[in-house]
């Protein structure tokens, strides 16, 4: 399932419930992403999506991820608009069998939100707003996912 | 009537989010050449290869058609989590 949200989540809460009544998931892993206040330099991160768009694009990498770590569940929430340093912006959580498919379905659903997903993310700073581009190593680690080297930019 | 949607830095840089387009060229890549003699900064930024396009929420490539009723974004590198 894939939310996208203008109103702060609490993670602690979509794991339990997400967790919760599973009686052949051995393996729940949950990543919580946290926009970072950088030294006290940001003011806010403003995140774009398409809507309608970018939720069908992460369904489908949700959809893939399953199939290939033979996942149980998977469960993306992510915030839009305007996020304050220390605010939960990104919550990915798989359930499997067994703990490795977890933690893999996980981590790839996680490099493809960096930088492969329909979000632009602009942060305001104490010095004027800039753009966010994904750094070179949210590419990389996106490429580990693909055999086709053709796919990073 | 076309609508073109511009996402992240494209925005600043034509100073507009969205707009119609009565007389939509038949391809992508005449609409950009047309957004291009309109504005040769974002004509420029347009042209990055790193600059995604969809038609009606579907990637293309340049020579895709555009229908008179087409949403076409462009969507410059994408950065979440």
């Amino acid at each position: 399932m894939v939310r996208l949200q203008s109103e702060p989540f609490e993670p602690g809460a979509l794991l339990t419930s997400f967790g919760a009544g599973r009686l052949e998931s051995g393996g729940v892993v949950s990543f919580t992403g946290i926009a970072r206040a950088d030294g006290g330099g940001v003011e806010a991160l403003e995140l774009e999506a398409y809507p309608g768009f970018t939720d069908a694009e992460i369904e489908r990498m949700a959809a893939e991820a399953k199939a290939r770590f033979d996942l149980h569940d998977v469960l993306v929430v992510h915030r839009i608009g305007r996020i304050l340093p220390g605010e939960p912006i990104v919550f990915v959580a798989t359930a499997a069998a067994h703990r490795r498919a977890a933690f893999e379905g996980c981590d790839q659903l996680m490099d493809y939100l960096k930088s492969r997903a329909p979000f632009w993310k602009k942060s305001h700073e104490t010095g004027g707003a800039r753009w966010i581009d994904p750094r070179a190593e949210d590419y990389v680690d996106a490429a580990r996912w693909t055999a086709d080297p053709e796919e990073t930019p | 009537m076309a609508r073109v949607l511009l996402f992240g830095r494209l925005q600043d840089i034509a100073g507009w989010r969205e707009r119609g387009i009565d007389s939509a060229p038949a391809t992508v890549a005449a609409l950009m050449a047309q957004l291009s003699a309109e504005d040769e900064a974002l004509g420029e930024a347009l042209a990055q290869p790193s600059v995604r396009v969809a038609v009606d929420r579907r990637i293309v490539a340049g020579d895709a058609p555009v229908g008179p009723g087409s949403e076409v974004a462009f969507m410059p590198p994408m950065s979440g989590g």
